[in-house]
């Protein structure tokens, strides 16, 4: 293992964070914050408990999950993509580093940061809403699988994208549409049984639904699923990304 | 001493169908300061691009220091410093962290004097904390020079090294190839610029069209590739050379209007050039015009080119294509009036 070069990207991925604390930190935190005064205080004291959580309560772990999803694609394809778009690329590609180090660093740094936002933004919903976390250590691995799988994802994108419009095209036009309509917001036995069978195919359900599970112990889906789907996605990705990697598909001609 | 670098074979046809290189076989010695020279799309950066792990390979092999760049690609990367020719840095780095950061990336510890050495013998040092889009074109490529010297390699790749660059850094990097030379580090640099090859290196290899036409010793090519001729514009058409006249090596132009030629400026004896080289030396043009008129052959004008490189790549390419036929030459002006 070089881990020379792996703590000197992943470093290079952190430090590019902390320059743009405001946009990368702040922005989450303010959005999400909006959506417990709308969501949680302002409709949700409309809105009936939803089994046996506040609804203000009920939508922190979905409100968590999309900010996870999308932070990891994000972070992870602007991570890849802007070195192969300034062309400093040339240097990860020419130095000694195998493509599970290249992996290991940019996803990692991409689902560590990830990781950090939503607990931070955890740690803003206990000032709106009272929370209480049954399996926090379940808790814990749900983010952890679901932040380098989705970082993974976005490094695909990253390296896929040849263009910005690309690059910010499928978390705008898929993976917000699915975390909205992936029972975030609601449970889906709320809705009618056909769009309930349509839902069971959103992969975002699986999630949000395990995620649910480790705060309130309720889940739409069993939690065995969920795992299953999430490590499913993590075996997904880490075969296209390698695929990738190996064949030098769009890094080298 | 086997060489540090050995590419057999190689060839690369881009998924375009464009053919950049076509089966080359370069060895690169121990401690040389090589020049790849050729006009631009030649193949010189896909060359280097393959061996440095940027560009695979379509067919073929390179080792270095006997490692294969692919099966054993993290010892043969380790020996290798890459300066691309474009100047492509991370804006918002500053200078300390972006070579910094390139150590890393090789494998290696931490080494915070030897940065600052490298930096000093640079000239970067002042603007170790600058930011890398606060600087200048020719400052911007210091610091990719420093990117790639900053894991110590044994190897330094240069593509284009002084395209665009003041004189002052080009004296500055010439000065620099050659300490670096002088503690064993191999060099290979693309240029397009004869001047710099002659400048700068042991060994020339040439490439044009994606096929290395030849490989030679400075020495050995700049007299080869320094000669003059002189084009004889006939009264009448010769059918051939007359036997009288075959000890000057003349070449007969399209139609047999034009008698070429070549000779060496100021040398005893003559270059090793291919037919039409001037086999007697220093003042044979007296000679031959005196027997030109022996033999009655007129000619209404006279002119005499030295060969700019991009004659030579033309007339290298060609001569291999069709031994002999090419004779195409820049005026540099006439050097007599007819001779009628």
């Amino acid at each position: 293992m070089n881990w020379h070069a792996v703590r000197a990207i992943y470093l290079f991925e952190m430090a590019r964070t902390k320059r743009t604390l405001l946009q990368s930190v702040l922005a989450p935190v303010i959005t999400t914050s909006l959506y417990f005064v709308v969501f949680g205080s302002a409709i949700g004291a409309r809105i009936p408990e939803i089994e046996g959580v506040s609804y203000g309560a009920f939508i922190v772990p979905g409100l968590i999950m999309l900010n996870l999803l999308t932070q990891s694609v994000s972070n992870a394809s602007f991570g890849i993509f802007f070195p192969k778009f300034s062309r400093t690329i040339y240097e990860i590609l020419s130095a000694p580093v195998s493509h599970f180090e290249i992996v290991l660093s940019y996803v990692g740094a991409a689902a560590t940061k990830a990781v950090i936002l939503s607990l931070i933004i955890l740690a803003t919903a206990t000032f709106f809403v009272p929370l209480r976390i049954e399996h926090p250590l379940w808790m814990i691995a749900f983010l952890l699988l679901t932040a380098v799988s989705f970082s993974l994802l976005g490094f695909i994108l990253g390296i896929w994208a040849d263009n910005f419009e690309k690059l910010q095209l499928v978390p705008l036009l898929i993976i917000t549409p699915l975390t909205f309509l992936g029972g975030s917001f609601y449970s889906i036995d709320m809705l009618p049984a056909g769009w309930r069978t349509v839902s069971l195919f959103n992969p975002v359900v699986y999630l949000v639904s395990g995620f649910r599970w480790s705060f309130y112990g309720s889940a739409d889906v069993a939690v065995g699923v969920s795992l299953a789907m999430t490590l499913l996605f993590l075996a997904v990705f880490v075969g296209v990304a390698t695929w990738m990697l190996r064949t030098g598909y769009r890094l080298k001609p | 001493m086997d060489p540090i670098i050995s590419i057999s074979a190689l060839s690369k046809t881009y998924a375009s169908g464009f053919s950049a290189l076509k089966t080359v076989d370069l060895d690169i010695r121990r401690g040389e300061i090589f020049a790849l020279l050729g006009p631009n799309g030649a193949g010189k950066t896909t060359l280097i691009s393959i061996v440095c792990g940027l560009v695979n390979a379509s067919a073929g092999s390179v080792r270095v220091d006997g490692h294969d760049i692919v099966r054993d690609y993290r010892a043969a990367r380790a020996l290798v410093g890459l300066v691309p020719q474009e100047l492509t840095t991370d804006a918002f780095e500053t200078v300390w962290n972006t070579v910094s950061f390139t150590r890393g990336l090789f494998g290696k510890p931490p080494d915070p004097a030897y940065i600052e050495q490298l930096l000093k013998d640079l000239s970067l040092w002042a603007k170790k904390d600058a930011r890398l889009m606060m600087l200048s074109g020719g400052m911007k490529r210091r610091v990719l020079i420093a990117k790639a010297l900053s894991h110590e390699p044994r190897i330094l790749f240069l593509d284009e090294p002084t395209a665009g660059v003041d004189v002052e850094l080009r004296r500055d990097m010439w000065q620099l190839v050659r300490r670096l030379r002088d503690s064993g580090v191999t060099v290979i640099l693309t240029t397009h610029y004869i001047e710099e090859a002659e400048e700068m290196a042991d060994r020339i290899g040439v490439i044009a069209k994606g096929a290395l036409i030849l490989v030679e010793d400075k020495a050995v090519l700049m007299t080869k590739l320094g000669g003059k001729q002189l084009t004889l514009q006939l009264a009448a058409p010769l059918a051939e050379v007359p036997p009288a006249l075959a000890r000057y090596g003349l070449v007969l132009g399209k139609g047999g209007k034009t008698l070429v030629y070549r000779y060496e400026v100021g040398r005893g004896e003559g270059g090793e050039g291919g037919e039409g080289s001037d086999p007697a030396g220093d003042g044979a043009i007296a000679g031959l015009l005196q027997d030109l008129a022996a033999a009655g052959i007129m000619f209404t004008d006279l002119h005499t080119t030295q060969r700019s490189l991009e004659e030579i790549f033309v007339s290298l390419v060609s001569e291999r294509e069709a031994p002999g036929t090419d004779e195409r030459g820049n005026r540099a002006g006439p050097a007599g009036e007819g001779a009628r």
